[in-house]
């Protein structure tokens, strides 16, 4: 009960999960936070599959998939459930280059993913290579750009979405948003 | 006069016959909201299958980037409207999660009441529309509406609002129930019995029913779940997971209940699966009536880092840390999730809605591939969409 402080579903965090996956894939591992661990794109295929398939682990169910603008790079984000052994944990692949982000698509290893990555590729741009259907699913085809990404609105200045502070706290005015 | 003789039987007869193009929607009682499925067929069977959604997107990811974290709640009212109190749980838990806030005992016990309570109406059109698309039009809809209503009555008691609720915050709800909540809703569960034994019997062996739903859209267990379906389809086919007994929120952990599970995954067990649930919703509301404290509902939020002009204090100003959390919980639909990313600023940086009405969409093409287009309208219904989730 996550109320008095113990979860039921065993949460594998990322700095584990990194060490895990270092072990049978050396190198594919980019980067290990406790939330996530970040893997290669190009390992990605190769490490899902092993994710779903090992006995300890049996992530057979993807829980969630989405994309996050970190303005920088592009993370997609993956929440992997495993409903055999009860447990969770979430991986992540850098998409890198605004004009054209790619990652490979996970289908093949969870056909769940298919609507997944077309929302993310509809809504944030990242094209996933191998998905058998990459189109967009919520905007008409003929819709420019994709406005989840953080510089879709092109504000003056380069100004981003998002709140710098709340309505009414005194400092600078928030020029009409927020 | 038929000139090809069917029964001639000597040679084989090829009827020659060509794809057909049909949408079904975006207006179509079917297909329960905006929302267009466009069936190729062949005869009458359907060889494919495309979903075209959209028509309801409200880009609710992108206008929650522009809002404070208390000012995001509303939206998930209007995600699934049918399921409101699920949403509000949902994404305050994820938010207390990021920023490690505890409610209190009696809010945990306000929310599993409300969130039991909110099942049992959901289910309620589930099974009501259901029964609308095999073709029993209007009368057992009604029958459910009327129970579903009760719900409404108490929601209305409990925060004023019917449909879009917004009663949970992030550290609590928004208010304690009135006094007349508690008597009103041990009414209403001693009653829903008897009235769920009226479904039973006007529709689970009902000849037309079972005829149009057995054995139809199948899903073995692994496909289920390759596919990322959750919920009740899930569990019809026979894979016993609930998110309530798997990873316990709210007070869901204090009470004791039984996981509804089908056989076959098919359309039919699927509706079996959402009757039993509800008999097993009474079951919790029963305890959790007679187990709630008294206490305060709302956590004093340790936060609150400055203080807006004029502004009432505590639960407007919420900065989370910087990180990310996803939290999920069991909606009526399925593992409804939010994935929030949080940069320190009063906005989430990203807002990302799990949600079960459009990944259980995934496989549909693959159920209805065969089927005829009778079947994909009861395929469509057992799949339980609600369109405001499906395209947020």
């Amino acid at each position: 009960m996550r109320w008095n402080g113990h979860r039921v579903t065993a949460l594998i965090a990322g700095l584990d999960m990194a060490h895990r996956i270092e072990q049978h894939f050396r190198g594919a591992v980019t980067d290990a936070a406790p939330e996530a661990a970040t893997v290669a794109v190009d390992r990605l295929i190769d490490v899902c599959t092993f994710l779903r398939d090992e006995p300890e682990l049996r992530f057979e169910f993807l829980s969630s998939l989405t994309a996050v603008d970190r303005l920088e790079y592009f993370e997609v984000a993956y929440h992997l459930t495993s409903i055999r052994l009860n447990q969770m944990t979430a991986i992540k692949v850098r998409a890198d280059g605004r004009e054209n982000p790619k990652a490979p698509s996970v289908t093949s290893v969870w056909p769940g993913a298919n609507l997944q990555e077309r929302e993310a590729y509809d809504l944030m741009g990242i094209v996933f290579e191998g998905h058998p259907d990459m189109r967009r699913v919520f905007l008409w085809d003929g819709f420019a750009g994709h406005p989840l990404r953080k510089d879709y609105l092109n504000l003056p200045g380069g100004q981003m979405p998002g709140l710098e502070r709340f309505p009414g706290e005194p400092g600078e005015p928030l020029g009409g948003r927020g | 006069m038929n000139p090809v003789s069917l029964s001639a039987g000597v040679a084989s007869v090829t009827i020659k016959s060509e794809p057909f193009v049909v949408n079904l929607g975006p207006q179509h009682p079917s297909t329960h909201g905006v929302f267009r499925l466009r069936l190729t067929l062949d005869g009458e069977r359907i060889i494919d299958a495309d979903m075209v959604m959209g028509y309801l997107h409200r880009s609710m990811e992108k206008l929650a980037e522009e809002r404070t974290y208390t000012q995001n709640i509303p939206f998930t009212d209007r995600t699934d409207y049918l399921a409101a109190m699920t949403g509000n749980l949902a994404y305050v838990l994820a938010v207390e999660q990021l920023c490690g806030i505890e409610a209190p005992e009696r809010a945990h016990w306000l929310r599993t009441i409300m969130c039991e309570l909110q099942r049992m109406a959901s289910h309620c059109m589930a099974i009501g529309i259901f029964a609308n698309d095999c073709g029993a039009w209007q009368t057992p809809v009604m029958h459910m509406m009327r129970d579903r209503e009760k719900v409404l009555d108490l929601f209305e008691m409990a925060c004023g609002a019917r449909l879009t609720l917004n009663y949970m915050r992030i550290g609590g709800v928004s208010r304690d129930v009135p006094p007349e909540f508690m008597p009103a809703a041990r009414k209403f569960i001693k009653e829903m019995p008897k009235k769920l034994d009226e479904y039973e019997d006007l529709l689970l062996e009902n000849e037309i029913i079972v005829a149009r739903s057995r054995h139809i859209g199948v899903l073995t267990p692994e496909q289920a779940m390759a596919h990322s379906v959750s919920g009740p389809m899930l569990r019809a086919s026979g894979v016993a997971w609930d998110i309530r007994k798997a990873d316990p929120y709210a007070a869901y952990g204090k009470v004791d209940f039984d996981i509804a599970v089908g056989t076959n995954g098919d359309v039919y067990d699927r509706f079996v699966v959402r009757i039993a649930e509800m008999r097993q919703s009474i079951r919790i509301l029963e305890q959790a009536l007679e187990m709630i404290p008294e206490g305060p509902v709302h956590a004093q939020l340790p936060t609150a880092t400055v203080q807006p002009i004029g502004q009432p204090v505590a639960p407007l100003a919420i900065r989370p840390p910087v990180g990310e959390a996803y939290g999920r919980i069991e909606s009526p639909r399925g593992e409804l999730g939010f994935y929030l990313v949080s940069d320190g600023s009063p906005a989430p940086f990203r807002f990302h809605i799990r949600s079960p009405s459009y990944i259980n969409l995934t496989p549909l093409r693959l159920m209805s591939i065969g089927a005829t287009v009778a079947d994909a309208i009861v395929i469509l219904g057992s799949v339980d969409i609600v369109v405001g989730e499906v395209d947020r």
